[in-house]
């Protein structure tokens, strides 16, 4: 009984879960590697991108900032559809994410 | 089909509730915004674990219809029932629940107090920096993902603002590889003493706060209480802070400001509760002694509107075992069970704790000293602070509201909750109960015909 312990122990344990598989999209253009449940925000976090918008009035770059989905700074274009909130939408693999420029309507 | 109880919000004190409930025999629908359970504190990424403190609770939800991704946009009386109306999934699709009682969870989001230069990309809020890096991985800043050892390990944020919560995000924001030179705390010492009794009879609190502290020290962040950040430097991204010291009254004292160079800024003045759907409902609130409106429950967590209970941070922000404490109560309340007494004396001790952390924080007055009049103080429409003070000073501006109509401030996308405690408190005022009619952006199309209400 005792003798069969060690190699029990020594059978290779399966991992609890599979190592997430990264995948990428485009940020203007750009290709950006996300892990599967990502947000749009911090993958490009995680790209270095910090400002994925452009304010109405002047023009300033913004980026994430309340991290919840509460200040709507974060706002981004993705797939062609503006005001997307990066921070709470997930990463989908092939999705074309741009900079929004103002209302994101004007061009 | 009617549920016997809807729970908004899949925080520590909506999971709760929802499990309590379910065990009770109880008919429960669960309504989250996020896609995880856990709310902001335990939020983790999809597919990874479930955080340990509400894994037992995760599990026990499979006797609860979990409907996550749904945010609730308005909540309506329908005769003897309540309508729940969501926007569902990433593709913002209309849903809707009836239910015979509904409980509000709705948690917090964090207060910011504006300075020079917080609009520029790496200035970031404290909890937000922490949600990112719990959910998505990520760190501000320095692009490193922290189980690899990617380019930004290393990178410096900077950690500021007031309250207990700023600890945990330093010591999260350090595990995960960041440097964080200093951490930044408004309030000092003194603030603590006033309460010391509330205090002293948490020693588990006073533990975890010991823990946090313990971990910082070996990762040389340098602590600096009663300073601010009063300033963010850079041109297109932050390059660095100026670091001021605060009179008792947080103005900053002239000549003490210094340059701390860094790659992001984790800034955050506590918590204040999500109210609009309470409010909207005619909930009566009370004032926390910050100054900030809260949910008013009796001692079995019923709201002043019958049939609608509140718990966690909706009434009065004070941590996850608070929360977790009235998430019991009212689900037994809901049940029609008397709380045991015990549960209501852990009630009010840890209710106590969280008043006296709420005052030792209150944001002091001159902070608006902290502002130029170049500050956008909101960030949505940009509108800065001299035209704020402009509102109130020449036109006669007396609170949140009228300056609003006037400038334009906190009228934008995010209804004011980010520069809504600022903008009162430069009128003259402590923030006024929310008052929005939607809680979140809901498509016209929903509006025209929101689903059950053809019922």
């Amino acid at each position: 009984m005792s003798s069969r312990t060690p190699r029990a122990r020594r059978t290779p344990r399966a991992p609890r879960t599979p190592a997430p598989v990264p995948f990428t999209f485009t940020f203007d253009g750009r290709p950006v590697t996300a892990l599967p449940g990502q947000s749009v925000a911090a993958a490009l976090w995680s790209a270095g991108i910090l400002a994925w918008r452009t304010t109405r009035h002047g023009g300033a770059p913004r980026g994430a900032f309340c991290g919840i989905g509460t200040c709507y700074d974060c706002l981004a274009t993705v797939n062609g559809r503006p005001n997307r909130r990066a921070c709470l939408l997930p990463a989908r693999p092939g999705d074309a994410v741009t900079t929004q420029e103002g209302t994101g309507h004007d061009r | 089909m009617t549920a016997d109880l809807a729970v908004v919000g899949a925080g520590p004190a909506g999971l709760t509730a929802a499990a309590t409930a379910a065990r009770l025999g109880l008919d429960v629908t669960l309504l989250d915004a996020a896609q995880r359970p856990g709310g902001q504190l335990y939020r983790h990424p999809a597919g990874g674990p479930v955080p340990r403190p509400v894994r037992r609770l995760v599990r026990r939800l499979d006797r609860v219809t979990h409907l996550p991704h749904h945010h609730v946009w308005t909540v309506v009386r329908d005769g003897d029932t309540w309508l729940l109306h969501a926007v569902a999934g990433p593709d913002e699709a209309p849903a809707a629940v009836r239910a015979r009682a509904v409980l509000l969870a709705t948690g917090a989001y964090e207060r910011q107090l504006p300075f020079p230069g917080w609009t520029l990309p790496g200035v970031v809020g404290a909890g937000g920096a922490q949600a990112m890096l719990k959910g998505g991985l990520a760190l501000p800043g320095t692009g490193a993902p922290p189980a690899g050892t990617g380019p930004g390990a290393g990178g410096r944020i900077v950690v500021a603002g007031s309250g207990p919560l700023l600890l945990a995000v330093a010591t999260t924001l350090a595990a995960a590889g960041a440097r964080v030179p200093v951490l930044v705390e408004a309030s000092g010492p003194a603030a603590y003493a006033r309460h010391a009794a509330a205090l002293a009879r948490n020693p588990a609190k006073l533990f975890q706060g010991a823990l946090y502290g313990g971990a910082l020290l070996h990762r040389t962040t340098r602590l600096l209480t009663r300073h601010a950040v009063t300033a963010a430097h850079g041109t297109t991204r932050l390059e660095a802070v100026t670091v001021t010291r605060l009179d008792p009254d947080w103005r900053p004292v002239p000549g003490t400001g210094r340059r701390v160079p860094c790659d992001a800024l984790a800034v955050g003045h506590g918590l204040v509760p999500q109210l609009e759907l309470a409010t909207g409902l005619g909930c009566a609130t009370r004032r926390t002694p910050d100054g900030t409106p809260a949910v008013e429950v009796d001692a079995e967590q019923r709201t002043s509107v019958p049939g609608l209970w509140a718990a966690g941070e909706t009434c009065g922000v004070g941590g996850a075992e608070l929360a977790s404490a009235e998430g019991e109560i009212a689900a037994l309340s809901v049940a029609g069970r008397r709380p045991p007494a015990a549960a209501a004396r852990r009630r009010a001790r840890l209710r106590a704790f969280a008043d006296a952390l709420a005052a030792a924080h209150r944001p002091g007055p001159g902070w608006t000293d902290w502002l130029d009049g170049a500050t956008e103080v909101c960030r949505c429409e940009e509108v800065t602070a001299a035209r704020i003070r402009a509102a109130v000073t020449d036109l006669g501006a007396r609170d949140a509201r009228s300056v609003k109509l006037l400038t334009r401030a906190g009228m934008g996308w995010c209804q004011g909750r980010t520069c809504g405690p600022a903008v009162a408190r430069l009128a003259g005022r402590d923030p006024a109960p929310d008052r929005r009619p939607l809680s979140c952006p809901v498509p016209l199309s929903q509006l025209a015909q929101p689903p059950g209400a053809e019922k």
